[in-house]
């Protein structure tokens, strides 16, 4: 089940051959993460004496994401379901280049700009504009790059005055506002979206969903990750389903929503779909 | 799956894709990412994004300057009051135990000395800070880590300079002579950014795993400053403890800018090259300890 995303030019039968190299957007071969924590809540030289004393081990490893592999061409906005947990995140830190895969490989073909979840990205002391200016030069932008979009950015996220106060003095959905606004205008190839948009109100929404179509004709590949089920399949033209760093089910997002839905209605863990 | 049955045009592809990506860096077309063993990223590809990314650690130390008002008159004031109180403290203290009879350039060592440990102490300290404090930017973006103590380097440099001006008004007010040797302090002050920036990369990464690091950092430093030629002059050590003041960084890089600063003295070739080497290999071991585990920071915040 390598790489049956939606891709018309393709006919069934090539679908088990790995596409050209040049069709790829991202490629993800066998790809296991291990977030390796330590029991305590900061790891300390006290901690550490206590424990060394004590004999016992330092850390506790978590599986987040196990054996995943799949591939996107370019062209495709692939959704990505499944419950809290499931490494959902993990997946788009690993994209990203922030986590390194505890084994199997990557290949992105692009500039990444990923948006994580509520514009975390930010040092809440400092101002709008500034972690604007900040956030561009860490992605590699030039200074004139970065002043020339802080405009195009403050107006997009519609801050007004509160682009110079202090992040911490923001709602939420204006966080998240400013770093969707952020990294839609990076330029990236691929664009990762990680539950920034359920913060947002309506009229935000509709605005965001607008722009990423708009990016879509030009970035080679987008990521959304969301727990709004109709969002993914209006916006989305494939999808995986996670669950607990396994990979369930890829394929269509109609298919895959289906399936993830029939899941939770008989699955172990039953919570209401409104609270999608 | 791809990978159970890779075919041999797969490799190549794959080869192919590995090879551009290696030649071009961050910033190339295709990206790679793989475990790693315990080591370091490949070096020429991450200095250059390295310096492709420095107005990131500029702007950083700016914003966090603004932050702080150290760019406000009151701001600058505070930078120098306190560790001229620092230096008046100790004149104090020193002069009960040992009247000396020139105290005037003992007071200008004196200030030149704590101001410039107050330089490596300060990079020390939030270059300390610089990775755990910088959570969110670790972890939700891709840039070379090292970014986040030079940073703070560059934060405690400008933070160093208006007493460096202050100790100018200090010399002629002590009415010591002028030199042209004195320009070679340069030299030193260049030592001690090399190895205040190894210093802070080092601290950086100790903090990640130990995060009572800073605790303990303030007794530290100050037992490095009774140790070094800050309190006393160079040709003041007892004989007995010389051979050993000689392992201390500090003795050769900060014995010679305050040599060359206060009185103009020009050091033996020995000291030039000790504060050389002491910098190049804090600069080598602490960027080398930072990059080898850089990668697991995004992990471990
Ligand atoms: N920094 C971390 N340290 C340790 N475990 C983590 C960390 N981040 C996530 N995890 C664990 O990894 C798993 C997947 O998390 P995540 O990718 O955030 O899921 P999702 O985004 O799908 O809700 C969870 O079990 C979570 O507890
Ligand atoms: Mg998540």
């Amino acid at each position: 089940m390598s790489s049956l995303f939606a891709s018309e030019s393709r006919a069934p039968d090539a679908v088990a051959a790995p596409l050209p190299v040049d069709d790829v957007a991202v490629r993800v071969q066998n790809v296991s993460v291990t977030y390796r924590t330590t029991f305590e809540r900061t790891p300390t030289f006290k901690t550490a004496v206590v424990r060394l004393g004590r004999g016992e081990r330092a850390v506790r490893e978590v599986q987040a994401l196990k054996n995943v592999s799949f591939e996107v061409p370019v062209g495709t906005s692939l959704g990505i379901v499944g419950a809290n947990g499931a490494g959902k995140s993990t997946l788009i830190r690993t994209l990203g280049g922030i986590l390194p895969p505890t084994s199997g490989r990557i290949e992105v073909h692009g500039r990444i700009s990923a948006l994580l979840a509520l514009g975390v990205g930010f040092n809440p002391n400092l101002s709008g504009t500034e972690n604007v200016v900040l956030g561009g030069l860490a992605n590699g932008l030039t200074r004139r790059q970065v002043d020339e979009r802080a405009h195009d950015i403050a107006e997009f996220a519609e801050l007004g005055d509160f682009m110079d106060l202090p992040i911490r003095t923001y709602s939420s959905g204006m966080r998240s506002r400013l770093a969707f606004a952020v990294s839609v205008h990076m330029d990236p190839d691929i664009l990762m979206i990680d539950e920034a948009l359920s913060a947002g109100d309506a009229k935000f929404k509709k605005k965001a969903a607008e722009k990423m179509h708009e990016l879509m004709t030009t970035a080679r590949a987008m990521f959304l990750v969301s727990h709004a089920l109709a969002s993914v399949k209006e916006m989305c033209n494939a999808a995986i389903w996670l669950h607990k760093g396994e990979l369930m089910l890829q394929g269509s997002p109609e298919e895959v929503v289906a399936g993830y839905t029939k899941f939770l209605e008989v699955g172990e863990d039953a919570f209401s779909l409104e609270d999608l | 799956m791809p990978s159970a049955g890779m075919s041999a045009a797969d490799h190549a592809a794959n080869k192919a894709a590995v090879d551009r990506a290696s030649k071009s860096g961050y910033l190339s077309d295709v990206q790679v990412y793989e475990p790693h063993r315990v080591g370091l990223p490949p070096l020429v590809p991450y200095f250059r994004e390295l310096w492709h990314r420095r107005p990131f650690a500029a702007e950083l130390s700016r914003a966090e300057m603004r932050s702080a008002n150290t760019r406000t008159f009151f701001g600058q004031i505070w930078l120098v009051l306190n560790p001229l109180l620092l230096a008046a403290v100790y004149f104090v203290l020193l002069f009960i135990l040992a009247p000396r009879d020139e105290p005037g350039p003992f007071f200008a060592h004196l200030t030149a000395g704590i101001f410039a440990f107050y330089f490596i102490s300060g990079a020390l300290t939030t270059g300390a800070r610089s990775v755990v404090g910088g959570g969110a930017l670790i972890g939700n973006m891709a840039f070379p880590r090292l970014l986040m103590p030079m940073s703070a380097v560059r934060t405690a440099f400008f933070r160093f300079l208006p007493p460096l001006v202050v100790y100018f008004v200090i010399h002629a007010a002590m009415g010591l002579p002028w030199s042209w040797t004195m320009v070679l302090a340069v030299y030193f002050m260049g030592c001690m950014v090399v190895f205040a920036a190894g210093m802070a990369a080092m601290f950086a990464t100790l903090q990640v795993y130990f995060r009572d690091t800073t605790s303990f950092l303030p007794y530290f430093l100050r037992i490095w400053l009774y140790l070094s030629p800050v309190l006393w002059f160079i040709e003041e050590v007892p004989a007995r403890l010389a051979p050993f003041l000689k392992f201390n960084p500090l003795y050769s890089i900060l014995g010679g800018f305050t040599d060359l600063l206060v009185r103009g003295d020009v050091p033996p070739p020995g000291i030039w090259v000790m504060a050389a080497g002491w910098a190049v290999a804090a600069v080598v071991v602490g960027f080398l300890y930072f990059m080898s585990r850089e990668r697991e920071f995004a992990v471990r915040l």
